[in-house]
């Protein structure tokens, strides 16, 4: 069973990725789980056709200790099994605590079953605080894929995250497997990505181009694949699907220093313009 | 064999950053020196085992928990609370028409949901129940380590709470992490009470020398014998901070004519801050130890000046010291010549050197938990002490004088007078009445426990929960000075009778040096070498 988790800034389309992503790889005959971390809860809004799903820190509230797996854990689009952690309304408790009860009231209802290929944590915006690593601490994700696209904070972001791992690759033995680029339409944008995915010491695994299908989809509440299977964008992401099951570049990343990523900027973005 | 030399032994296994850490926080008595600076109030070194207690400790453990007629929450795990609760031995009865809560535990025992989602809700549910089930005139609510760093606004619910239910409800920023000792609490309680109590109470008619005594938790019935001891000679005690003391009562303090301070450190914030906004001074006495109390009810008397004051403590302490004087010459010639060492408190330890001298027992090492530098200096080094980080974390509250209550009691020239033969808003703090050559230790730790005891040899050793059983299993016999153990009060000339028997109970019956632990007599631990042989 390989655990992912995805990273990135706040919009950068990390739930969409992942779901998109997952779809493809349910099409190549893979047994799936998606975690959505997002107190928001909509990491499988695509998968289930509509936010279908009650969070575990819901269920839990309410029903006490005593629960089933069925209560919180429903099939999607191609048998992908989703679950939501869920959390507190914006403002009040603590998210990241939130995160860490579910993941562990997960394993102890036994949701990681042996014939899963793939688990995915969509995880919330930045590495924020312990609670957001929960899903690369204690040896549970192993590859991690960081969605960004050519815009500065996009990368800020990245290379944050990329603290975070490099922390808890030393003892979790977490590891970085690519820089996902969900295309923003910058000018050299894949340029700068493949170079600053380099100087982490890692790889550009994969370029998805902007295209407006995916946003119509969203309004469907699908996927793209389950949307439009014979589109171009649906080819897109079973590339994406099929680079991460055949990817075998696993590193411990070595971020960079803020200047040295604006140095990047200049020489790849602003400069040109 | 004490001096220097006792200090670097003790401190010889430690590296040196360590080293020089710790030794900033010793010194020995050196009466040829004009002054000795020791470091206090500082953080303590990670990994060391130190006796310091929390902020909250310190704010709702030590200061709000007395109050007997409020309800105090606990918002936090059960355990802050339960742990907290009638530990300290701080006693307390009502009076007809009075409440008193102490024998119930509160707390909104908060479990990992509320953790998530936020511990508001429960926490209004638990002040509405407390208000249905016991009608409170005020409540506090004291946030423990969680609940900032989930950040529930206790402040707003407890304004809210305020305005529905018409009672008071106080909010307290006392997180256990804030702050380097129990120390900050102390302030934190001191602001509130000042902000939301003091000064709110329209009082009744009081006699004519109406008091406060702050900084006195009436630990085993301390607080009783001294207000005993204070009435018979006529003095009025409008409230007492805040052993067995009220809500009710509180209120009133500023409309007393005089604040006595026994614990300078947990309450001379408020002490300092009444005298700004209603021109009430403090005095410092101390009531532990036959030759201090003595000088502090004779210190009270001259400030109110009366002849008939004067003359009615001096027939007092007669009385008073009449009725023990035989039973402690007893126990002096029996204690006589022996050495403590005492580590006790932000005052207890000063406190206590004095009735310890009365029996002829030689403090030979004392120090603070969580004393500042005032409190073995003197508080002329107040201008000197630069505030870190730590203590800049915590509210200083700034008080202007109160249009309606401010009074001026005395002429400048009087009081100035005064201020030379009595401490009117002054502590001089440990050091200075220390003997020459004793040792004074601030935040000692488990290890240098220890090492000073090996070192020194104490006959007692005189401390909290945590180092006490250190020094039994040494066989040193040691007393708890924040709860007494199970005994008290030690206050006054009746007090240092009581405390005297203890100690001599205590000495004559060395229970624990007739144990021979099996470390003693061979190895408790058999454990086999890599090459395969028994070590």
């Amino acid at each position: 069973m390989r655990q992912v988790a995805i990273y990135g800034k706040g919009g950068i389309g990390k739930s969409t990725t992942t779901q998109n992503l997952t779809a493809g790889l349910a099409e190549m005959g893979k047994q799936i789980m998606v975690v959505g971390c997002d107190p928001k809860a909509d990491s499988t809004r695509l998968l289930l056709g509509g936010l279908a799903q009650k969070t575990v820190l819901d269920t839990l509230r309410e029903e006490g200790e005593d629960i089933e797996l069925e209560n919180i854990l429903r099939s999607g689009y191609g048998n992908i099994r989703c679950v939501e952690s869920g959390g507190p309304e914006p403002g009040v408790g603590c998210a990241g605590r939130g995160i860490i009860t579910s993941i562990s009231m997960l394993e102890s209802l036994g949701a990681y079953e042996d014939e899963l290929d793939y688990v995915f944590y969509d995880v919330l915006g930045d590495v924020v605080c312990g609670g957001f690593a929960m899903p690369i601490r204690e040896g549970k994700a192993q590859e991690i894929y960081i969605v960004a696209s050519g815009e500065l904070m996009a990368l800020y972001a990245a290379n944050n995250i990329s603290k975070g791992i490099r922390k808890y690759a030393q003892t979790g033995g977490t590891r970085l497997g690519g820089i996902i680029c969900n295309s923003r339409k910058v000018d050299g944008e894949n340029e700068l990505l493949e170079a600053f995915a380099k100087e982490l010491g890692s790889q550009l695994i994969y370029f998805v181009p902007r295209d407006n299908l995916v946003q119509r989809a969203e309004i469907n509440k699908k996927t793209v694949i389950d949307f439009a299977p014979g589109e171009n964008q649906a080819n897109e992401y079973r590339g994406l699907a099929n680079a991460i099951d055949k990817n075998d570049m696993f590193i411990i990343p070595e971020p960079m220093v803020q200047e040295r990523l604006e140095e990047l900027m200049m020489e790849h973005g602003i400069l040109e313009m | 064999m004490r001096g220097e030399n006792t200090l670097k032994r003790a401190l010889d296994k430690y590296p040196a950053r360590v080293y020089k850490n710790r030794k900033s926080h010793m010194l020995v008595k050196d009466s040829s020196c004009k002054t000795q600076e020791i470091a206090a109030n500082t953080r303590s070194i990670p990994g060391i085992i130190s006796n310091r207690g929390c902020c909250f400790a310190g704010c709702k453990g030590v200061v709000l928990g007395p109050l007997k007629d409020v309800v105090h929450i606990v918002h936090g795990p059960v355990g802050c609370s339960y742990y907290t609760w009638g530990t300290r031995r701080n006693k307390a009865r009502k009076s007809i028409n009075e409440k008193n809560f102490l024998q119930y535990c509160f707390s909104t025992d908060m479990q990992e949901s509320d953790i998530v989602f936020g511990g508001e809700k429960k926490l209004r549910n638990a002040i509405k129940e407390a208000v249905e089930i016991f009608s409170p005139e005020a409540i506090t609510i004291s946030a423990t380590c969680p609940v900032g760093l989930i950040g529930d606004d206790i402040h707003a619910v407890a304004a809210e709470a305020e305005r529905e239910y018409g009672i008071k409800v106080m909010a307290f920023s006392c997180e256990g992490y804030k702050g380097v000792s129990q120390s900050a609490g102390h302030h934190i309680a001191n602001n509130g009470l000042m902000k939301n109590v003091i000064g709110t109470g329209k009082g009744k008619k009081y006699g004519s020398y109406p008091i406060n005594i702050l900084g006195e938790y009436n630990i085993g019935g301390d607080g009783w014998e001294i207000s005993r001891v204070l009435e018979k000679i006529g003095y009025d005690i409008v409230t007492i901070m805040t052993g067995d003391g009220s809500y009710a009562e509180l209120k009133n303090a500023h409309l007393a004519g005089l604040n006595l301070v026994q614990c300078h450190r947990s309450i001379n914030y408020i002490a300092e801050m009444i005298e700004k906004k209603y021109g009430t001074h403090w005095l410092k006495v101390n009531f532990l130890g036959i030759s201090s109390t003595i000088q502090s009810l004779k210190n009270i008397a001259l400030y109110f000046g009366d002849e008939s004051l004067i003359s009615k403590t001096e027939e007092v302490i007669q009385e008073e010291y009449g009725m023990v004087k035989d039973q402690l010459e007893y126990y002096k010639s029996r204690l006589q010549g022996r050495t403590a060492f005492i580590f006790v408190g932000g005052s207890r330890a000063h406190h206590y050197q004095v009735l310890l001298n009365d029996l002829g027992i030689e403090s030979i090492l004392a120090g603070y938990e969580f004393g500042h530098r005032d409190d073995y200096e003197g508080r002329e080094v107040i201008p000197d002490i630069k505030a870190d980080a730590d203590t800049k974390n915590i509210e200083e509250l700034k008080v202007e004088k109160d249009k309606k209550y401010f009074r001026v009691t005395m002429s400048p020239e009087k009081l100035e007078e005064l201020k030379k033969t009595i401490p009117l808003s002054y502590y001089g703090g440990m050091l200075k009445e220390m003997a020459q050559g004793s040792i004074v230790v601030d935040d000692l730790n488990h290890h240098e426990t220890e090492e000073f005891i090996r070192l020194l040899k104490p006959d007692m050793f005189f401390s909290g929960i945590k180092d006490k059983y250190i020094s039994q299993k040494m066989g040193v016999y040691s007393k708890q000075l924040h709860s007494y153990d199970y005994s008290g009060p030690y206050t006054m000339f009746k007090g240092a009778g009581i405390f005297a028997k203890d100690l001599d109970m205590g000495m004559y019956t060395p229970a624990w040096r007739f144990v021979t632990p099996p470390w003693k007599t061979g190895p408790i631990l058999e454990a086999v070498l890599f090459g395969g042989e028994k070590a």
